[in-house]
């Protein structure tokens, strides 16, 4: 499928998008000691009806990333445009309308539906507060459309989560996310916690969804060939900032950054006729502390190419001569034996 | 009848050669108030020095719950061994007793979990529970014991051993920890090692490094080892061998390439298939229909057989035992030749 997305009215824009939580000491007298950097300078356009696959290890700022795309947090600095509106700047009505359009679905569907209500409770709330979407006596009707929409048969409305599987379970999550019709909905690895069998039921749901209500999708996740299938763009994150940005085969085939290579030649191939056809690229210790990144190239500590300009300069999100899509390395360039093509 | 069949010794050549591991028929029930679970129905293998066996499967498969009995740590209750036998170098552990059993425990088959923080103990140090294998198997004193945790800790590669070995779990990252659990598995120079999931819960580029050392420590020690897991990249990455599970038995046994070349088992056929390729986007995904079945309530006949493409009746009546299709490949189908052939 060719990416119908760049055409595309642009449905969010993201600039500079910051968020520190402070590092206090003392228990009476709070004193500020330091930042942890969770997202430090994030930007991005999200069009109308594309997919755009967020990856990166733990820590990196990805969920802290959707947690402010949905204004569960507020940012530093920076902001978000919703159709030319910042979404951080919204109150009252406007930030409600702004809400009902940005909507989430969670990684863990044990922990995120709430034991004590019934399915139709759960995916029904959200009419409690955008009353205007749903009126009261048609609301039992909806649920019951939503839950025939994600697979899931109407008839259970009245059951509890505990009587449905992980990947039922996941489902009720996205009719729930799907309940206010909004136009984004984040995806915070929502099918992690699958098994193989039935992560493809609900990544085969999600391409549905998106084909039928026009949805425009951040999918952020850390299997890469997931990823991959569902994304038009790709986000490469580390450490609170975006190391490389492209279109999916640009990313998977024509990687540029050292970081974004790494990983994707750490990634197990499931095709044992590819082994050792492919340079691995075995990454030396964890991820520094966001607490306490690096100067400058916040990957460098475990770069190989890092040179002293590496520590004094920050490298920005840009094309550089040679590579045909943005990557925030000063000595960004293509190398495609870390991957290999399996059929 | 399955429990009949018998795993072939992997070299031809060897009339009564003794496997290193020898897995027969191994029967696994929990016990609870819904009824009795058959979390392990009838599974064998073998391993030889040097190998390594993937069991592949997903939650709910068994092949947890394989590695506990094998092992010996099984919860009983509400866990119980009802038969089969698990040889080492000959010797069925399954009828020791507890106390001659434990001498085979972490000397002969030692075992690394998915979850490290959570299998460490939190208010010691990790030197302390390395050295304690020295202390309580090799009777060593507090000094060296500590001594031969540091050692333990340079093999592993675990940074500025000598200043971290006074450091407590939780001071060390995912990584880190798991490298301490792999410290303390080979502390004792097992001959078979079982590792469940060791990189579920770790990043990819970190999962590269702990694959690494394992692979290296195998191919030092020459030790068996069996890999627990779900992932299907990893399988394909360092196993020589896979059985793959579903609802507590083998579907289907063979060696690494040529079960992901030509599946002959419908369930792994699924399995492969649903993994999202590169020549197949912006296609649906095959996913498997439906959903694997509960342990207290599993199919008659085949256990696959209501999520099966090709279920026919004789698969709702007869269940399939695990046989040799072609010489060095067994399936638990009515239609392996069909499904391995691709005609169906």
């Amino acid at each position: 499928m060719e990416p119908s997305s760049p055409s595309g009215e642009v449905v969010l824009e993201v600039k500079e998008l910051v968020k520190y939580f402070p590092l206090t000491t003392g228990i009476v007298f709070k004193r500020r000691v330091g930042d942890v950097k969770a997202v430090d300078g994030v930007s991005f356009e999200l069009h109308r009806g594309e997919t755009l696959g967020v990856v990166g290890e733990s820590g990196c700022g990805k969920s802290t990333l959707a947690k402010l795309l949905i204004q569960l947090e507020r940012p530093t600095s920076g902001h978000a445009m919703f159709k030319g509106e910042n979404i951080y700047d919204a109150k009252g009505k406007a930030l409600r309308r702004l809400r009902r359009n940005i909507q989430i679905i969670f990684q863990d569907p044990y922990s995120s539906l709430n034991p004590r209500m019934t399915v139709g409770d759960i995916v029904g709330e959200p009419f409690d507060i955008h009353s205007e979407v749903a009126p009261k006596g048609d609301r039992q009707r909806r649920v019951q459309e939503l839950l025939d929409v994600v697979g899931l048969n109407p008839e259970h409305i009245n059951r509890y989560p505990h009587q449905f599987s992980g990947g039922q379970r996941q489902r009720i999550g996205i009719a729930r996310g799907l309940a206010l019709r909004p136009e984004i909905i984040i995806c915070d690895e929502p099918v992690s916690a699958l098994d193989v069998s039935v992560q493809a039921q609900v990544v085969n749901l999600l391409e549905k969804l998106q084909d039928e209500f026009g949805l425009s999708y951040i999918f952020i996740a850390h299997d890469l060939s997931v990823v991959r299938h569902i994304s038009d763009r790709v986000a490469v994150m580390y450490l609170g900032r975006f190391a490389e940005l492209g279109t999916d085969v640009q990313i998977y085939e024509r990687p540029a950054h050292p970081y974004t290579q790494a990983l994707l030649s750490a990634v197990p191939v499931p095709d044992p006729a590819v082994r050792g056809q492919r340079e691995q690229i075995i990454l030396a210790g964890d991820p520094p502390s966001p607490a306490n990144p690096p100067s400058g190239c916040r990957f460098r500590t475990r770069c190989w190419k890092a040179t002293d300009k590496c520590a004094e300069e920050v490298p920005a999100l840009v094309v550089r001569p040679g590579v045909d899509h943005e990557a925030a390395c000063h000595y960004a360039a293509i190398r495609e034996d870390v991957v290999v093509v399996h059929h | 009848m399955a429990t009949t069949e018998t795993v072939p010794p992997p070299d031809a050549s060897a009339a009564g050669h003794v496997p290193l591991l020898h897995v027969e028929d191994l029967q696994v029930e929990f016990r609870t108030r819904d009824g009795v679970a058959k979390a392990v129905n009838g599974v064998s293998f073998s391993l030889e020095e040097g190998q390594t066996l993937a069991i592949l499967g997903e939650s709910g498969s068994g092949k947890s719950v394989t590695a506990q009995a094998v092992m010996g740590i099984l919860d009983t209750p509400p866990g119980f061994v009802t038969g089969g036998a698990v040889r080492f170098r000959g010797q069925d552990l399954l009828t020791l007793p507890e106390d001659e059993r434990r001498a085979y425990r972490g000397r002969s088959i030692s075992m690394i979990f998915q979850d490290a923080l959570s299998s460490l103990n939190p208010v010691f140090t990790v030197g302390w529970q390395i050295g304690e294998m020295f202390r309580v198997h090799e009777g060593l004193s507090k000094k060296n014991a500590k001594q031969r945790a540091i050692e333990l800790m340079e093999l592993v590669r675990i940074p500025a051993a000598r200043e971290r070995v006074n450091d407590y779990p939780h001071q060390f990252s995912g990584g880190m920890r798991q490298r301490i659990m792999i410290a303390m598995a080979i502390s004792l120079d097992p001959d078979v090692l079982i590792a469940d999931e060791p990189t579920t819960a770790l990043d990819v580029t970190v999962q590269a490094q702990i694959m690494e050392l394992l692979a290296d420590l195998q191919r030092e020690r020459k030790m068996g080892l069996i890999l627990i897991t779900h992932d299907l990249g990893v399988v394909a990455d360092v196993a020589d061998k896979i059985s793959v599970m579903y609802a507590g038995r083998i579907m289907e046994r063979a060696l690494v390439g040529d079960i992901y070349a030509r599946p002959a088992h419908p369930y792994t056929k699924g399995l492969l298939e649903s993994i999202p390729r590169v020549d197949l986007k912006g296609q649906e995904l095959a996913a498997i229909k439906g959903l694997p079945p509960s342990l207290t309530r599993i199919p008659t006949g085949c256990e696959f057989n209501p999520r099966c493409p090709y279920a026919q009746d004789i698969c709702r009546e007869n269940r399939p035992p695990l046989l040799e299709v072609v010489p060095g490949r067994f399936s638990a189908c009515h239609f392996a030749t069909e499904v391995l052939d691709g005609t169906i």
